[in-house]
């Protein structure tokens, strides 16, 4: 019993990284209809700058919004320089309907090429801003420990100040409006376009926020994200894609499910449990398991 | 020339000419009731109008500024609001949600307010359905979320397509009169686009009938009513 | 009656081609030197990997960002059954377009019922997780890989062919096949079904084909290539590890495709001397400008990077339409 608390809690740990990989993508995709997968590199990105802030002052907390700021500028930046190019472009034809997909396929190669060059292919290290070693209670200590802690609670904080803002605001509803029926958006006097850049913007620091949480537990290259850019697609359709409550929901089915696996099975079982929860969900319930009415076409 | 001034304006869809030389003039405070069976260009005229498409050649005037090439977003800042077909809500917005779209964009947010308490006034069943999610409202209901919406932006050149589609008589009839009534209020300038030709002309003052993209006649509503030749081929009673 | 002439004329002017083809390349391979020589052999390897995307994207409208897995499917199972049953060389390759096409096949069941976005994640999860599989069981010989020898050159062939020489020509002769078989296809009904459906599936629906299976086939043989051109790719370098199959792999092979026009079976051999040329091209930059090993080591990713995007952004709609709007413009 304790033992499969403790498995659940180390789940939720890394289930709620997945839901910020999968807000993430549930936000590009909500805005553009695009997967991006070039997240992995935002994110990527992002982490190296926070690394390198932690190296030259020695400080997590201040590397950490260094790089949400970085990771927001970089989405809008992507939006602006090649979304707006690739939305006015591509009309039909046989690339057309890929064209997106495979532009953030180029980015994301693009993007870990110059991490590559700036920083090279070695696996680095964050120094821990919190303790890993787990919570002791009497003669007991578990493995959930204080960067565990860390993680879940700053998840859970974004979840709600995206939600704050989702919910209750005007630039809320103008992403939601826009997301939805952007020619009615349009027609309500939404720039939509400015819209959409907010979202990649919202998009790249959540994605910069899950790339900070990981990787102190990590370590951090080129391409150590791309697990995490699975693990957060698996997450964001089990939640539907659309959704940003499925998204979180999703990332902590998969975070447990994953732990649960890892605990009791196989330690190495980890990326085909991931593989057959999506292919299972998609060829059972392809609209997701939460909520979403909507089928699922491009 | 004040109004909206519409000469010689020709819209395509790749290789079809969806409107065709098309020229007509609206006064300040008129309704115009646009009419025109499937396919005559309706929707093709005002989704130009509200800048959601390009037009191929000719020119638009409101109130002596051209508005082609602007964008709708901009448009809907200089009071040209859409009513776009098929109940333009969006579903997946509360109907509180929905009317607050309508002023997103404004600034000045007690007017905001006075102009959503005026569409509630209007449309007293929408007060009610306030929290609802607007995908349960009924065809009648989400019309009057469309117009009501486009109210709170203030307009003060209304385009509406055909309000009146899908909708039982007696719901058609109150659609069409919160739309006199309106325009009577705020004096508004309306282009009302319909297939419903009778109804349509009855609460307009003018009237234009257009078949395949091109103008057949204009003129006030009451002679076209009453014109024979006209009844027979394009009024359809 | 005339199309059918037509068609079969197509046929038989097909027929002379591509032995004469052939038989120009292998003549050429005997005048250019051995680093050619293996450089051809790794063009023939990427052709036969892109016309499994021009035909699984090009025609069928699906997407793939996971071939490289399958490859790497493909590269096992020949590996596996010269190691285990010891099977001739030729047969190794019939058994990784099997192997592959029926992981496809399962795939391809799931990715008959998706669209865009899930396709590409699904394909996407493959390409990254499916090669770091083979650290976890010791039969695929983890980091080391597994050795497959495709042998020497048989000695009738004489003394000075090299083993370069006969990658090549293994490599060239499969994709001279390979390109002709996906001719016939595309010419029969199955290559007409596959076209409807992606111009518009509800018309093919309503035209009475099978829009589920002929999207489930189209993913088995383009999974059964890929498949062939990873037992290929690990011939040239005779090993298979994970290494030599990594997503950067599943990236440049759609980027190839999209350079050879996405529906141009010709046009693969484009796409795949320019991946082929890429690492030349920065090695010769590289050394030209100099820079740390940082730098050098990355950029043919750059490169490749660089010209998926730009060639998307430029012809989004595929370079067929700028070539028809040229056309139009010059009339
Ligand atoms: N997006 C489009 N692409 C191609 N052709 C179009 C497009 N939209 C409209 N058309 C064509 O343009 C012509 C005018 O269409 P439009 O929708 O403006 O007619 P309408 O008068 O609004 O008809 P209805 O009363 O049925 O709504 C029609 O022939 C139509 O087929
Ligand atoms: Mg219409």
């Amino acid at each position: 019993m304790e033992r499969l608390f403790n498995t659940i809690l180390i789940g939720v740990s890394g289930g709620s990284i997945y839901s910020l990989m999968a807000l993430a993508l549930v936000l590009v995709w909500r805005s553009t209809r695009v997967v991006n997968f070039a997240q992995a590199g935002q994110a990527i990105l992002s982490t190296y700058i926070g690394y390198e802030v932690i190296t030259h002052t020695d400080n997590y907390w201040l590397a950490f919004p260094i790089a949400l700021v970085a990771g927001a500028l970089t989405g809008a930046l992507i939006d602006i320089l090649m979304v707006r190019t690739l939305m006015k472009r591509a009309h039909s034809g046989p690339v057309a309907g890929i064209a997106p997909v495979i532009a953030t396929l180029g980015l994301l190669g693009l993007i870990r090429a110059i991490v590559g060059m700036i920083w090279g292919g070695d696996l680095r290290q964050f120094k821990l801003p919190v303790s890993n070693h787990g919570f002791t209670f009497g003669h007991n200590t578990i493995p959930f420990a204080p960067i565990n802690l860390l993680i879940v609670v700053t998840t859970v904080v974004v979840m709600l100040i995206f939600s704050v803002i989702f919910q209750r605001t005007n630039l809320g509803l103008s992403l939601r409006a826009s997301a939805y029926q952007p020619e009615i958006a349009r027609l309500a006097g939404i720039r939509v376009d400015l819209t959409r850049t907010i979202g990649w913007a919202f998009a790249g620091a959540a994605g910069a926020v899950a790339g900070m949480l990981v990787t102190p537990t990590n370590y951090l290259s080129p391409n150590s994200l791309d697990l995490l850019l699975v693990s957060g697609f698996v997450a964001a359709v089990i939640g539907g894609l659309e959704s940003l409550v499925g998204a979180a929901v999703g990332g902590l089915i998969l975070g447990i499910s994953l732990a649960l696996v890892l605990e009791y099975i196989s330690s190495s079982l980890a990326f085909p449990v991931a593989f057959v929860v999506l292919i299972a969900v998609l060829l059972v319930k392809p609209s997701g398991l939460i909520g979403a009415k909507r089928t699922r076409h491009a | 020339m004040s109004g909206l001034v519409i000469s010689e304006l020709n819209i395509s869809h790749g290789a079809i000419r969806a409107v065709n030389d098309l020229s007509f003039t609206v006064k300040p405070g008129e309704l115009a009731a646009v009419i025109g069976s499937n396919g005559a260009g309706k929707t093709t005229l005002l989704r130009t109008l509200s800048g959601l498409k390009s037009a191929h050649s000719g020119s638009v005037e409101w109130n002596g500024q051209s508005i082609l090439r602007k964008k709708p977003e901009d448009l809907v800042r200089s009071g040209i609001v859409h009513v776009s077909d098929g109940k333009s809500v969006i579903p997946e917005l509360t109907v509180k949600e929905n009317l607050a779209l309508g002023g997103i964009w404004r600034k000045d947010k007690k007017d905001v307010a006075l102009a959503t308490a005026e569409a509630i006034e209007l449309f007293p069943r929408l007060g009610e359905r306030m929290q609802q999610s607007a995908d349960t409202l009924s065809g009648g209901e989400r019309q009057m979320l469309a117009i009501g919406r486009a109210l709170i932006a203030r307009p003060k050149l209304l385009l509406l397509d055909e309000p009146s589609l899908g909708l039982a008589p007696l719901v058609i009839d109150q659609i069409f009169q919160a739309i006199k009534a309106l325009r009577d209020r705020h004096n508004l300038t309306v282009v009302l686009v319909e297939q419903n030709a009778m109804g349509a002309l009855r609460i307009a003052d003018i009237g234009i009938i257009i078949n395949l993209g091109k103008l057949v006649a204009s003129g006030p509503a009451h002679e076209l009513i009453d014109n024979p030749s006209l009844r027979a081929a394009y009024l359809g009673y | 009656m005339r199309n059918f002439l037509g068609h079969s004329s197509r046929r038989l002017k097909a027929a002379i081609a591509f032995p004469l083809i052939g038989l120009a390349l292998f003549l050429l391979s005997n005048r250019v030197d051995e680093l050619r020589v293996y450089q051809g052999a790794n063009v023939a390897v990427f052709v036969v990997a892109i016309i499994s995307i021009i035909l699984l994207t090009g025609y069928s409208g699906q997407i793939s960002l996971g071939h490289g897995a399958l490859m790497a499917v493909g590269a096992y199972a020949a590996v596996l059954s010269q190691i285990y049953w010891h099977l001739p060389v030729i047969l190794t390759f019939f058994v990784a377009v099997l192997a592959a096409a029926g992981f496809g096949a399962i795939l391809g069941s799931a990715a008959g019922r998706l669209t865009g976005p899930y396709l590409a994640g699904t394909t996407l999860a493959l390409a990254v997780g499916l090669p770091s599989l083979a650290n976890q069981f010791g039969f695929l010989g983890g980091e080391q890989g597994l050795n497959y020898d495709v042998g020497l050159p048989p000695a009738w062939l004489g003394a000075d062919f090299t083993q370069y020489k006969w990658f090549f020509w293994i490599s060239g002769l499969a994709a001279l096949i390979i390109t002709w078989l996906s001719f016939n296809l595309l010419g029969s009904h199955y290559g007409r079904n596959w076209r409807a459906l992606r111009s518009n599936p509800t018309a093919a629906a309503l035209m009475g084909i099978h829009v589920g299976r002929s999207k489930v086939l189209a993913f088995t043989v383009s999974s059964g290539l890929a498949g062939l051109a990873g037992a290929l790719l690990a011939m040239t370098i005779s090993l298979v590890t994970p290494s030599a199959f990594p997503t950067s792999l599943s990236f440049s092979i759609v980027t190839g495709a999209v350079l050879a026009g996405v529906t141009l079976l010709t046009g693969s051999i484009v796409g795949a001397v320019v991946l082929v040329a890429i690492p030349e091209i920065t090695g010769a930059l590289a050394t030209h400008l100099g820079g740390s090993e940082k730098v050098t080591s990355n950029l043919p990713g750059l490169l490749t990077s660089v010209l998926l995007i730009v060639a998307v952004l430029l012809f989004p709609n595929g370079p067929q339409a700028i070539m028809k709007r040229t056309r139009k413009s010059s009339q």
